[in-house]
């Protein structure tokens, strides 16, 4: 089944390279993989979908903390969490079609963000399914291009903070020192 | 500010603080800054004459002495010639620091003359690897270097220093401080509950047999896994790097498991009803066919490495920590048992062991390995740490060398790396000055890198290299001749003469293809003062036996032909 792990890493270079590199090297196929900044300086948070059962999620984490920079690692799969996606689709409109298109927007709660005299760009976040049920009522507009952005993840209630990798010096992140290039 | 040092200098201080006293290395461009600075500091530099003898060399010295070896070599080749010596460690969790130079931190990434990626290319196979750009990071890196290569689960960990950091000055500051890492965990502690469970399968267990891996002698764990199965009365099986963890003599131990472990060993552990595997990870050379392995045990998996547990085998309890830890906390609630039945059971498995004495064969003239392992283990009185290489004469040392001391047997089990045993040999030599150190190699694998005789000559190593020389790549060999027809591709070996090789190095050496010349030859090389080479010509087309194929059921071994021209057990 899907498991959806929130890892929490040091923000240094060479990091994604390894976790990447440890998903490979352990035959675990990456579905999605998000990375970006947290609220603590020199902490990054990974949200990476990964097909896999039980025990292969149990073995991922173990040798996920394996890593020197790994900070912290959930599998969100069996939490309550609140999991999203931010897709971008150019579809195809005309004068004809543009205002129909733009009721569906509305029906799915997303939003156009660029229009254009043959075309328009809609943003829609929310679950991959909604996303999904998007795409499948566009699809006849004839969809021209679309990004997804891959899930993030967030358990529900709340949570322990991730401390950074230095408490005295917070922001500062030592990039002479790079954990693999 | 008169503490200012350049970055060599400071690695070479960074060593020395470190507890270093011998690094094994071969110079170049990006490295030569810390070369020029090495002179400066009380170390013993080992010229290897590859770089992949340097990083065996490192880990023969860690694994014959427990402390971090250290290779280092210059960027590019140098660097990428370490990468099979790493990997070697890795696979064994043998703690070495590699240090190597790299092209100046401007030129990175132009593709410059002698740069290679080199913590790209090492790191799946580094416990962790770093690129140090600034000379304040030098210390600092070091210190946390040797912290992660021998905390936890041991491994190697490679430093790639830049030639300007080598190059630039700083003030030197040292940190002795313990090292702190937000993210790493290099020991863990199972439940309460987990304990309870474990003890409860221990003591209510009838037939148990104990795992004895590298893990115990990596945890100093010995007189507990004794202590423990002396308690219990539950005998041991070992690893082949486990081997040593328990004396080989003592009752309880009834011998290597897996591929080449002895019939009785591998039947004890398919009757079994509870495995206690302690600092193994149940390699596929130990379990044969996963479906059929040991069907009626529960399994209690105790290692420090949490990513070992339900990787092959599912386990019915798993204990994270270090296993001498976990066994002080588990041993004031194992109770004592009898267990005589099951030990019976075994002995009855066992058979008449008399049998399997190789002094006892008749002289047939032929000159067989089994007679050279054993006749070197009698006149050792098993008390020598011998290092062999990958291939049929390792599987024969595991079985004819009685190891009584842990870290005496040398020998690359994961990565079963050809070519491992004469460096690794010249570093274990070098930790444990005062131990008599035996090379088993074959002629396959004392080719590969048979050029560190010079090493040996130039730095006056005693050793002694016994070359189970018998013109083939004999373990593939043997594989073709069970499982492909006899068709012997590319296994036939022409060998130099390297009796005379040696002499070329300036090393005293011996010829022997009879029987009787053997412990006349052996004794040579013991009290002979330098390096002696000795090329047995043994049996040709010899077998080791019994052997479990690949990936088939452990208890479908092919046994000893009866009449065997070595050895049989009692149920053959």
């Amino acid at each position: 089944m899907r498991h959806t792990f929130v890892v929490h890493v040091e923000d240094k270079p060479g990091v994604l390279n390894r976790v990447a590199s440890l998903f490979r090297r352990r035959a675990f196929n990456i579905e999605s993989l998000t990375v970006g900044h947290t609220e603590t300086s020199g902490v990054s948070r990974m949200t990476i979908v990964v097909d896999t059962d039980a025990n292969g999620a149990k073995r991922l984490e173990a040798n996920l903390y394996k890593l020197v920079n790994v900070l912290r690692v959930t599998d969100l799969t069996a939490e309550a969490a609140v999991v999203r996606e931010l897709t971008l689709i150019r579809v195809s409109a005309d004068q004809e079609t543009r205002t129909h298109i733009m009721q569906l927007v509305d029906t799915f709660r997303a939003k156009v963000v660029d229009v254009a005299p043959d075309s328009l760009i809609i943003e829609a976040t929310g679950t991959e399914e909604k996303i999904d049920g998007l795409m499948g009522v566009l699809e006849p507009y004839e969809v021209l291009e679309m990004v997804r952005t891959g899930r993030v993840a967030m358990s529900r209630g709340q949570q322990a903070p991730v401390e950074g990798p230095s408490d005295e010096t917070p922001g500062e992140v030592d990039d002479n020192v790079s954990y693999s290039v | 500010m008169d503490n200012i040092r350049t970055g060599a200098q400071i690695l070479w201080e960074s060593l020395v603080r470190e507890g270093v006293s011998t690094v094994f290395g071969y110079p170049g461009g990006a490295i030569l800054p810390a070369y020029d600075a090495m002179l400066e500091y009380p170390i013993r530099h080992v010229l290897v004459r590859h770089e992949q003898g340097a990083t065996h060399m490192a880990d023969g010295y860690a694994r014959a002495s427990g402390e971090v070896g250290v290779a280092i070599a210059t960027s590019g080749p140098g660097a990428t010639n370490m990468v099979t010596g790493i990997a070697t460690a890795m696979l064994d969790s043998s703690p070495m620091v590699c240090i190597t130079g790299q092209v100046g931190s401007k030129l990175i990434g132009s593709d410059a003359f002698q740069e290679t990626d080199v913590t790209g290319v090492t790191l799946p196979i580094t416990k962790h690897n770093y690129l140090v750009s600034d000379v304040d990071e030098v210390a600092p890196t070091i210190h946390e270097a040797f912290y992660v290569a021998k905390s936890g689960r041991p491994g190697p960990v490679l430093v790639d220093i830049t030639k300007d950091a080598q190059q630039s000055s700083t003030e030197f500051v040292w940190d002795d401080s313990p090292v702190q890492l937000p993210g790493y965990r290099p020991e863990l502690r199972a439940t309460e509950a987990e304990y309870q469970q474990a003890v409860e399968l221990i003591n209510g267990a009838k037939r148990p047999v104990i795992f004895s891996g590298h893990g115990v002698m990596l945890s100093g764990a010995m007189d507990l896994v004794r202590e423990f199965a002396e308690r219990a009365n539950i005998p041991i099986a070992m690893t082949l790097l486990g081997i040593g963890s328990v004396p080989a003599l003592h009752p309880l131990n009834l011998g290597m498991m897996g591929m080449h472990g002895e019939a009785w060993v591998n039947q004890a552990i398919q009757e079994a009803d509870l495995l206690l595997a302690f600092g193994m990870r149940f390699d596929d050379r130990v379990t044969g066919n996963l479906k059929t392995y040991a069907p009626n045990a529960r399994k209690i998996h105790i290692d420090i490495d949490p990513a070992e547990f339900n990787k092959n085998v599912l386990v019915d309890v798993a204990l994270a920590g270090d296993l001498s830890a976990v066994l002080a906390d588990l041993l004031p609630h194992v109770e004592r048992g009898d267990r005589s039945d099951w030990l019976s059971a075994i002995g009855v498995m066992k058979g008449d062991s008399a049998v399997r004495d190789v002094q006892n064969i008749p002289d047939s003239g032929h000159l067989y390995a089994a007679h050279v392992i054993n006749d070197i283990w009698r006149m050792t009185d098993g008390q020598a740490v011998v290092v062999t290489d990958v291939g049929q004469h390792q599987m024969w040392e595991a079985q004819y060398y009685h190891h009584q001391e842990p870290r005496s047997l040398i020998t690359s089990g994961g990565l079963g790396t050809m070519g491992f045993a004469l460096p690794a040999a010249i570093g274990a030599k070098l930790s444990r000055p005062d131990a008599e150190v035996w090379v088993v190699v074959g002629d396959g694998g004392f080719q590969m890198t048979m050029c560190e005789l010079a090493t040996i000559a130039q730095e006056k190593v005693k050793i002694n290299v016994a070359i189970i020389n018998n013109g083939y790549l004999g373990m593939v060999r043997q594989w073709q001749e069970f499982f492909y027809e006899r068709r012997y591709a590319a296994t036939p070996l022409l060998s130099p003469d390297f009796a005379k090789l040696a002499e070329a190095f300036g090393l005293k050496s011996a010829q022997v293809s009879r029987r009787q010349d053997v412990e006349p030859t052996i004794e040579m090389a013991r009290a002979h003062e330098g390096a002696v080479v000795i090329d047995f010509r043994v049996e040709q087309e010899d077998t080791v036996y019994p052997m479990v194929p690949a990936g088939a059921d452990l208890q479908a071994m092919i046994r000893r032909p009866s009449p065997s021209p070595i050895v049989e057990t009692a149920d053959d």
